[in-house]
């Protein structure tokens, strides 16, 4: 805490960076929109601000969050400052031909309408620089299949915060694989009642406990995608 | 007040509240993705063995089958406008087998959460909250639930907006909350500041405790959190009936019934009064639990190593383990 003021503008872009990652721990989402227009008025590439300043501030957020120091109320705000910084930079980014980090399809399965943690999960993917389609809650199959063929995602994220509803998400693999096209995404599960082992049972590439470990893992496999294609 | 467990646990000491009501009506062919409490219509005879096996195996306590009965549940199955209706009906059942039960059993309103985050973090009001859990309230009591049972709770105003519903409605209440994430709950209510949650409202709660989580070893550390917190509480502990597996196409809880048996007795020993289990406890594991209370000898208050070494591993920090308010240094606040 500081008695003084901080004026963005007159801090160096060092210091503002560093401000910005404060800010978002914090979720101050005015702080965050002005911040981002300054460092753009600067010069810098929106690519630059989105991913030294945004993704990097909610590299840190991830980790507390992870390590059980935040939790969802002070992340969702976190999310939502991230958020207002994106909305000014993501024409900016399109209209750059910004490098992307892949793509993920989310949606909570058919039966359960808990939509907290998949839009924790699809906020901070989307903090990290991926693109992300969300289809909300409820989803029966079709839904996850119609997304699929039509944004052709690296990942699709299934979400399920009930033991009634869990179950749920080895109909939508045991459809891909029916289909033949499982192996083409990334699947990835989450959700309290699960756990590891229950993401093996049922066919998905990995489970992520929490936000930030489903961040992690989504780079990590998009990271050996291309290596296998580079490798291929 | 009216407090049917007072006079229930004056007689006996400790009770023992019912096992899984999801779980268990999954091995009664519920789909995935179906909704529990249409059963309470179209299977109500299903609802009444659910009941009566856990009456069976030695439940003082009943829980209803309305844990997503508030309209914001409902409406994902076009539901939202038979609350009333659906709620009355789940506590009838639970009710009827009660009444024929040989000893007195006791009917308790099951009261699960929104799935709706409230202002300012989602879009729902407190008012709105309160008028909800009103609306599944009333239905419960006029079913002839004795008490609103409010679980598996992670926020704090939720549980406050549900207690005022109970208060306003007349009934007596009883929460308590689900610590998944690090010890506490996923918005990072913790164990040891559970009891003041509402602990002013009305009358005061019943009992509060945990319930749900992660396994029967992270409950019962979270129990030990609140026990220490509020040790004149009458305190309640529902956990897990250890970690859910995938089997097929069904899900199994690894825990057996001689580990939920030790688990009751921990539980017992770290000073709950109202022990039971929550996903995956069937009616065999609560006969063990029921034989392990009637003829427990009271032991020393466990410890987390106790309970590791009887129970399993945590899977999950305790909340006295993880950083809570005290995270990271900053340089400054804009203020």
């Amino acid at each position: 805490m500081s008695d003084d003021e901080i004026i963005l503008s007159e801090l160096s872009d060092e210091e503002l960076v560093q401000q910005m990652h404060d800010d978002l721990y914090d979720g101050l989402k005015e702080e965050i929109e002005e911040a981002t227009h300054i460092l753009l008025d600067r010069g810098w590439t929106p690519y630059d601000v989105l991913t030294k300043a945004l993704v990097e501030g909610m590299r840190i957020v991830g980790i507390d969050f992870r390590d059980g120091i935040l939790f969802v109320p002070e992340v969702l705000l976190s999310a939502n400052a991230m958020k207002a910084g994106m909305t000014i930079l993501r024409p900016l980014l399109v209209e750059t031909g910004a490098p992307k980090l892949g793509k993920m399809v989310i949606g909570t399965v058919k039966g359960d309408i808990h939509d907290i943690g998949k839009n924790l999960v699809g906020m901070m993917m989307e903090g990290a620089g991926f693109d992300v389609v969300d289809l909300g809650i409820n989803n029966p199959v079709e839904n996850y299949l119609d997304a699929l063929e039509r944004e052709k995602p690296d990942i699709l994220g299934m979400s399920a915060l009930l033991t009634t509803t869990m179950p749920y998400m080895k109909v939508v693999i045991d459809t891909l694989k029916e289909k033949g096209i499982r192996d083409d995404y990334i699947v990835m599960v989450g959700g309290a009642p699960l756990n590891e082992e229950f993401g093996k049972a049922i066919g998905a590439d990995a489970y992520c406990r929490d936000a930030a470990v489903a961040v992690e893992t989504a780079k990590e496999f998009i990271r050996r995608k291309h290596n296998q294609l580079a490798a291929g | 007040m009216n407090n049917p467990l007072q006079d229930l646990l004056a007689k006996k000491g400790v009770l023992l509240a019912d096992g899984a009501t999801g779980t268990s009506l999954f091995a009664m062919g519920l789909e995935a993705g179906e909704a529990p409490e249409l059963w309470n219509e179209s299977h109500p005879e299903r609802i009444d063995t659910l009941h009566q096996d856990f009456v069976d195996a030695g439940a003082d306590i009943i829980l209803t089958n309305s844990f997503g009965g508030t309209r914001h549940r409902l409406k994902l199955h076009h539901a939202e406008d038979r609350v009333f209706a659906l709620n009355k009906r789940a506590a009838e059942i639970a009710r009827s087998v009660a009444d024929r039960a040989p000893r007195r059993v006791i009917v308790a309103g099951s009261v699960g959460p929104t799935g709706e985050l409230l202002i300012p973090l989602g879009a729902l009001s407190y008012e709105d909250a309160v008028a909800a859990f009103r609306e599944q309230i009333e239905g419960l009591k006029a079913g002839g639930a004795e008490i609103a049972w409010i679980e598996t709770m992670s926020a704090a105003d939720e549980i406050r907006a549900a207690a005022e519903a109970a208060v306003a409605v007349g009934l007596p209440f009883v929460y308590t909350a689900s610590f998944d994430t690090a010890g506490r709950t996923m918005m990072g209510l913790s164990p040891r500041d559970l009891p003041d949650v509402a602990g002013a409202m009305g009358d005061g709660p019943l009992a509060v405790g945990a319930n749900c989580g992660v396994g029967a070893s992270d409950i019962l550390a979270s129990l030990l959190d609140i026990t220490e917190a509020a040790p004149n509480a009458t305190i309640v502990v529902k956990g897990n009936c250890g970690i859910p597996e995938f089997r097929g196409a069904e899900i199994h809880y690894s825990g057996t019934p001689p580990l939920m048996a030790d688990y009751a007795r921990l539980a017992r020993d770290a000073g709950a009064k109202i022990i039971g289990g929550c996903c995956g406890t069937s009616c065999g594991h609560l006969a063990a639990m029921r034989a392990a209370l009637d003829e427990h000898t009271p032991g020393p208050r466990p410890t987390i190593e106790t309970i590791v070494e009887r129970i399993g591993p945590l899977r999950n920090k305790t909340a006295s383990e993880a950083g809570g308010e005290t995270g990271r240094e900053r340089r400054r606040r804009k203020t």
